[in-house]
């Protein structure tokens, strides 16, 4: 059963002010309805006024995903009443778009590059949020906040051509660190990447699956409707065409209303604002360094292979971080960083940012003269990192590998131990002799157990079997 | 600021829905004069209702542009004035306020949609007052109350704080007693604003001077067609011979385009206003909903009791012109017709500098006659050409029919307000 996948991203624009008035969208600390204005509260009369940024910021978009954008494109109004919606309409655009056509370029479930094409990318504002309150059904009421009404969003949707859930994890991270890249967007937002999937089965009708938040929980949305729909098939349960809406917390896509689907939005050109006309614009806009680009110097520059290339350049914090600690040990930076920094940050939901630069390059100093072992130096690191989640001051490694005696004991000292180890083991010496496999591996475990890790495992091995040929 | 203008007329033709008995103002060309103001262009912190139920006690918290620009140049603004509900009617009687009275016959309607401003300009209340034009909503009223009124170029006065019926057509205008009335607040009023996105950036209107000799002027066949009142129309027809006879050329021109104007006007005003008028609520202003319903149910309690009967029947056909399987049959259809009407007046403004004949094409009528919706809208038929081409156009007494007035309309050529004003003032003090 073939899977095949469409995807449309709404991405809000980190412009400062909203799309159509001039208020700001800064509004994350403060109360709600206080950045609001009767442009974007709806009043009687008021206009709407396109902010120049906001297109700047989609064209630039349009020009790193190689779109071609058209000499003539238009803002319509999609009409349907709903609380959080003052104008019971959007300004959003519909048969002329911003942008048409453009590809974005990702990691093959097959290996190799796969080419995901874009149909289109067009400008919208997003609507107010409403706020449910109480409990109870006599309790139960909803408020409406109006600072997000009005913020700018580009809405992007791809071909249907991803085949896996995989596959449209690779395709978001690509978009969200290219997004990232060109500076039009702030990842740090909640809900500032929203995600809606089309999703079928070839031959079989295609679902809808809305309101994925979370960027990151398009997969389990898209693994769990791909479950469901195969189940159906094999069942021979007919498969509507529908729209679902995906319920983050329980992880599971449940049947919007059939009310919800029936929507005619009644389109037409906005009659407030003049066509855009801004293909022109498109040659100016200069490009920075995007995260294809950023891979392939990092492969040139620093030597490093194409899986660490492309994880650390994945995230502009982190190539930034990378480019910073890599100077002169790269060979030593890219798989700390990439393989275990990574892992510790992600496990601790820590952004890279909050990593001490001095510590951490100190940290790959000590790896680099080897006086330290692997295992030492990645108790190191959780304990800076801990002590930066604690909010302390992190210790300097150098300070922390003499207080906890952590240097790597190496020549005569682990002899010894070896030694003493391998008399106290009579029996396991014994095992091992009679070629017992595994022996050696409990002698080692003991020996490091002595050292409390401060010994290189492969060498303890060797100076084992060095001890027990004579 | 400061100074004080007492305005204490009593108001017998109903003009007004809110007046402000002490207005303040300034220093500048309108320095002292009393300007009555429709009552859907927002007021800040005078209440403003587009005639209608659903926006009772609705206070702008903001002015519209024209308001700033009225302020800035001293004016006393006495008030708001009467309309058909959201603008949607030619008679005034739409209004959620009752009938306003046509000065000239107080059984006829004024007029409309600013029925209103025109009375109130021609008793005597005021010298001038603002209007809004979508199909003829200035030029109408003027006509029937034997009054100047002046449609401007779409884009010469800014829209902001105009409360929107349908966009792409409407513009906000002067009414007036005579023409350099008129001249002198459309004067102030226009001009670029960078809040309105559809506002045009030309030079500032010229000073006024009557005009006349030496001009082309295009009869078009089709003003003087089937449904005009053959006495209005020779009454007009006279007046055209006033303006050859103070040195302008006549020319016989055709306007074919006029066939589908009625319906691309009402096709497109009906669709925009349904969309407009979705935001009336009652969440964050007018009638408050009853909070124990769920929404759509407060939605469509406060939608129906606080429209009348002619906006929600515009909204319903307006949705449906819109509707998925039918807007290729009625909105494409109704844009396509607009560009005809567009490519008419320019293939004939490149041969005539104005296009003249009859504002309306009867007089003022009775009160309570209009109840078939489509006779009214059949009215309008002279009128909406301009709004759909977005050129200006006026209406200046031209005698009466029935011992009731009737108006000449000119129509400019795009932002040519100037040469249309200084026709009409020719024309109105007979010296070329
Ligand atoms: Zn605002």
């Amino acid at each position: 059963m073939t899977v095949i996948i469409g995807l449309e991203i709404h991405c809000q624009l980190n412009t400062k002010t909203k799309l159509f008035c001039g208020c700001s969208t800064d509004y994350r600390d403060d109360g709600p309805n206080t950045h609001v204005c009767p442009i974007c509260l709806g009043l009687p009369g008021t206009l709407p006024v396109t902010n120049k940024q906001a297109v700047l910021y989609a064209l630039k978009v349009a020009k790193a995903l190689h779109c071609e954008v058209p000499a003539f494109s238009e803002f319509a109004r999609k009409n349907y009443f709903y609380p959080d919606l003052p104008k019971a309409f959007q300004i959003t655009q519909y048969d002329k778009p911003l942008a048409v056509g453009g590809y974005i370029e990702i990691e093959a479930e097959s290996g190799g590059e796969k080419r995901v094409q874009l149909t289109r990318i067009h400008m919208e504002e997003d609507p107010g949020r409403l706020v449910h309150k109480g409990s109870g059904d006599r309790g139960r009421y909803t408020l409406v906040d109006y600072n997000r009404s009005g913020v700018p969003l580009i809405e992007i949707v791809t071909e249907p051509e991803l085949s896996s859930p995989k596959e449209a994890r690779r395709f978001l991270n690509k978009l969200r660190a290219t997004l990232e890249y060109l500076g039009i967007y702030d990842p740090e937002r909640e809900g500032s990447l929203r995600v809606d999937a089309n999703i079928s089965i070839k031959g079989y009708e295609r679902v809808e699956v809305k309101n994925i938040t979370s960027y990151k929980g398009v997969e389990k949305a898209l693994t769990f409707e791909i479950t469901r729909q195969k189940g159906m098939i094999r069942r021979n349960a007919p498969i509507v065409r529908e729209t679902r809406h995906y319920q983050e917390a329980r992880g599971v896509t449940t049947s919007a209303r059939s009310k919800e689907e029936e929507h005619d939005y009644r389109y037409f050109p906005e009659p407030d604002l003049a066509p855009l006309e801004v293909s022109s614009w498109v040659p100016e806009i200069v490009l920075p360094e995007l995260p294809d680009a950023r891979r392939d110097r990092f492969m040139q520059q620093y030597g490093i292979s194409q899986n660490h290339a492309r994880t650390l350049t994945g995230d502009l914090k982190l190539a930034e971080f990378f480019e910073e600690v890599a100077s002169d040990m790269p060979e030593i930076a890219a798989p700390w960083t990439a393989d275990i920094l990574l892992g510790e940050l992600n496990y601790r939901d820590m952004p890279v940012t909050k990593v001490p630069v001095p510590h951490y390059i100190a940290l790959l100093l000590e790896v680099k003269k080897g006086s330290v072992t692997d295992t030492s130096a990645v108790e190191i690191l959780r304990l800076i990192l801990n002590q930066v989640i604690e909010e302390e001051k992190p210790e300097m490694p150098g300070e922390i590998i003499v207080r906890l005696g952590l240097s790597k004991e190496g020549g005569d000292s682990i002899v010894d131990t070896v030694a003493s180890v391998l008399k106290e083991h009579e029996a396991a010496v014994a095992d091992h002799r009679a070629g017992k496999a595994g022996a050696i591996n409990f002698l080692v475990g003991q020996v490091m157990k002595a050292t409390r890790g401060r010994a290189d495992p492969k060498e303890i091995a060797k100076i084992i079997t060095d001890l027990l040929k004579d | 600021m400061g100074s004080q203008y007492s305005f204490d007329h009593p108001d017998p033709h109903n003009a007004f829905i809110t007046i402000c008995h002490e207005a303040e103002y300034g220093e500048g060309p309108l320095s002292g004069i009393p300007v009555a103001v429709k009552d859907n262009i927002s007021t800040a912190g005078i209440e403003t209702t587009c005639g209608s139920n659903i926006l009772k006690g609705y206070i702008p918290p903001y002015d519209a542009h024209v308001i700033t620009l009225l302020r800035s140049a001293g004016a006393a603004i006495v008030g708001k004035t009467n309309m058909d509900e959201f603008g949607m009617g030619t008679t005034t009687e739409t209004s959620a306020f009752g009938p306003t009275l046509n000065p000239a016959d107080t059984t006829r309607a004024p007029g409309g949609s600013s029925g209103g401003s025109a009375a109130a300009v021609a008793s005597g209340m005021v010298h001038m007052a603002l209007g809004t034009d979508t199909g003829g909503s200035i030029r109408c009223p003027a006509s029937f109350c034997g009054i100047v009124g002046l449609k401007p170029t779409y884009g010469r006065v800014s829209r902001y704080g105009l409360i929107a019926y349908a966009n792409s057509m409407e513009q906000i205008g002067p009414l007036a007693g005579n023409v350099r009335d008129c001249a002198l607040l459309y004067s102030v009023i226009a001009g670029h604003d960078p809040r309105d996105g559809t506002s045009l950036d030309l030079p500032a209107p010229a000073p006024l001077k009557p005009e006349i000799a030496g001009k082309r002027i295009g009869v078009p066949a089709e003003f003087f067609g089937e449904g005009v009142d053959p006495t209005v129309a020779s009454v007009v027809q006279s007046g055209i011979d006033r303006l050859e006879g103070l040195g302008a050329e006549i020319i016989s021109c055709s306007m074919p385009s006029m066939q589908y104007a009625l319906a691309a006007y009402y096709v497109t005003s009906m669709s925009e206003a349904s969309s407009n008028l979705g935001r009336y609520d009652g969440v964050r202003f007018g009638m408050a909903p009853d909070f124990v319903r769920l929404w759509h149910d407060a939605y469509s309690h406060i939608r129906k009791t606080g429209f009348g009967e002619e906006v929600r029947r515009r909204i319903l056909l307006g949705s449906f012109a819109l509707s998925a399987g039918y807007k290729g049959k009625y909105y494409a259809k109704a844009q396509a017709a607009r560009q005809m009407v567009r490519n008419d007046f320019a293939r004939l403004f490149e041969t005539v500098d104005m296009l003249a004949g009859p504002t309306m094409p009867c007089v003022a009528l009775p009160l309570g006659e209009t109840s078939n919706p489509l006779s009214m809208y059949l009215a309008d038929i002279l009128t909406v050409p301009a709004n759909l081409a977005g050129v200006p156009a006026l209406s200046v007494p031209c005698g009466t029919a029935h011992t009731l007035p009737v108006g000449l309309q000119l129509i400019g050529k795009h932002g040519a307000e100037d040469e249309i004003l200084s026709a009409a003032l020719a024309f109105e003090e007979g010296s070329a």
